[in-house]
């Protein structure tokens, strides 16, 4: 089977003033119908990468790549409309926090049927039956009150939740997760993971889960990439995470503290060795 | 003698009682973590013993001595706090010097200069920063600065409010040794408010859970890295921690 995304020598840069950062150096992976784990700490550029594959990145900012094909389609070469049939429909992202991505002053019923008749002719009714079967998919239990609220009356969870509804509702064949639970409770994370895992595995979907997570993402991932200051340092199994071989994953792996800690100090990243930021 | 006793406390903002009937004894010396989700009222605690909720009734004491609902100086040079985000905690047009020196200047304190230097080295901070911006700094070195600032009046008392939760994983390690080692060096007492149980492990002797405002189980830390806390709640929080 031929992969649904391949990206081949992929580099972000930003220009300043002492000449342009490259933030992405020139990265490649492959993607199947699988769930792909980015991790890396504040800075490594795993949040642009996801963003580049969207083309979501603006100028000054600058993308280039050998090769970004999605489904056999040319990403580098589509242009800006091209990719509005393309973002939403084929590739959704969900973003880091409810408050900031959801519109504050449309209801939820109002935001998700946005993302569906953007890309698809239906009737209202339709489109109605259709909110609250993807409303119930997400464990939302009375999905015809929610879809009347707007976003100020729901909590985090609840928001985060509507979020994913509205992203997985045009039925994409790839869905971008940039930190989707980073800014919930330790006890809503689980579900929320929990119900994506659940719906990229039945619609067989790809999934990137982008986190600063290690372990969280080696919970929910097929396979996992870690970054380190713009380059992939290890590519693994998840299931293999803990045999990781490069300092920098290894160190982040010792670095996190665990429930049956004995260690009375923490080992610390010498970050002089990778010459980063 | 108890560092931190807290009665009945019932805390509420408004018209909302968000704490209800907590009964709490935190011993001098020890580090003590509140555990909850988000608007279990874990924090609203450490605000009311800092004196920033003062809509609460019951009774705090602090070392001994009952604490007014008021702002009080006596109460300031023994208890301070750390908040959660270093971008957010300290004044944006403020040198680290100016940041660290103000408590001295309030309290009246002299030999201002030499206080400084030696906390910035007991943090771990380069003399350089001293006259630097915030925005200078990265978000571990501001958390530094923030806990040197809360260590100036030589408090016996640090609440700290997630102080590692906006930081990156090796930068939390970093923080959370800081922590440790202050807290053997200064004989400090530690109050933490937290929802992430390994660092409970790493820094704690004894937890409450919390939900809804209330405590629902006081524990010592062996049984939560034995996995044996006794209320379903509390293992729920447990199972949900990844790793």
């Amino acid at each position: 089977m031929s992969p649904l995304l391949k990206v081949e020598n992929l580099r972000v840069s930003f220009p300043t003033h002492t000449g342009r950062v490259e933030v992405v150096k020139g990265i490649s992976f492959e993607l199947g119908r699988e769930r792909l784990g980015i991790v890396g700490e504040s800075g490594s550029g795993k949040s642009m990468t996801g963003r580049s594959i969207l083309k979501l990145i603006r100028k000054p900012g600058l993308v280039t790549a050998d090769r970004m094909e999605f489904d056999g389609v040319d990403l580098t070469r589509q242009s800006e409309r091209q990719m509005r049939d393309i973002r939403g429909a084929r590739i959704s992202m969900v973003m880091q926090d409810p408050k900031f991505s959801l519109n504050p002053v449309m209801t939820v019923g109002e935001q998700i049927a946005e993302a569906l008749v953007t890309h698809e002719k239906l009737p209202r009714r339709e489109v109605n039956e259709r909110i609250y079967a993807m409303l119930e998919a997400v464990r939302i239990h009375d999905p015809k009150r929610v879809a009347g609220l707007y976003p100020h009356e729901v909590s985090g969870g609840m928001g985060q939740r509507i979020m994913i509804a509205m992203m997985l509702i045009p039925e994409p064949e790839l869905l971008i997760a940039d930190e989707p639970t980073s800014a919930l409770d330790v006890s809503v994370q689980a579900q929320v993971l929990d119900i994506i895992d659940n719906l990229v595995t039945q619609k067989g979907m790809g999934l990137i889960l982008i986190s600063h997570d290690l372990s969280l993402v080696s919970r929910y991932c097929d396979r996992i990439l870690v970054m380190n200051s713009g380059t992939v340092v290890e590519e693994c199994a998840a299931g293999q995470l803990e045999q990781a071989s490069h300092p920098y994953t290894r160190g982040l792996l010792a670095a996190m503290p665990v429930i049956d800690e004995t260690r009375d100090e923490l080992p610390v990243l010498d970050r002089t060795q990778w010459a980063g930021t | 003698m108890s560092a931190i006793t807290l009665q009945d406390l019932d805390i509420s903002y408004g018209d909302t009682k968000v704490v209800h009937g907590v009964n709490l004894d935190i011993a001098e010396g020890e580090s003590f973590a509140l555990v909850g989700e988000s608007g279990s009222g874990k924090s609203t605690i450490l605000r009311a013993i800092a004196g920033l909720a003062p809509d609460w009734t019951g009774k705090i004491a602090v070392l001994g001595q009952a604490r007014t609902h008021r702002i009080e100086r006596s109460v300031a040079r023994q208890v301070q706090m750390v908040f959660q985000d270093p971008y957010g905690s300290l004044h944006p047009r403020k040198t680290i010097d100016e940041v660290l020196s103000e408590p001295l200047v309030i309290n009246g304190i002299g030999d201002r200069g030499d206080r400084v230097e030696k906390m910035l080295t007991a943090v771990g901070l380069d003399h350089r920063f001293r006259f630097r911006f915030p925005h200078q700094l990265s978000g571990g070195q501001r958390q530094r600065v923030a806990i040197a600032r809360a260590l100036m009046l030589e408090p016996k008392v640090l609440l700290l409010d997630e102080p590692t939760s906006a930081l990156d994983v090796s930068v939390q390690a970093e923080i959370l040794n800081l922590l440790k080692r202050l807290r053997k060096e200064q004989g400090l007492t530690y109050l933490l408010v937290t929802h992430n149980l390994p660092v409970v492990s790493f820094l704690c002797d004894r937890l409450a859970v919390m939900r809804h405002g209330r405590i629902v189980e006081v524990a010592d830390v062996g049984l939560l890295k034995q996995g044996q806390l006794r209320e379903d709640y509390s293992r729920e929080l447990l199972a949900a921690t990844p790793g």
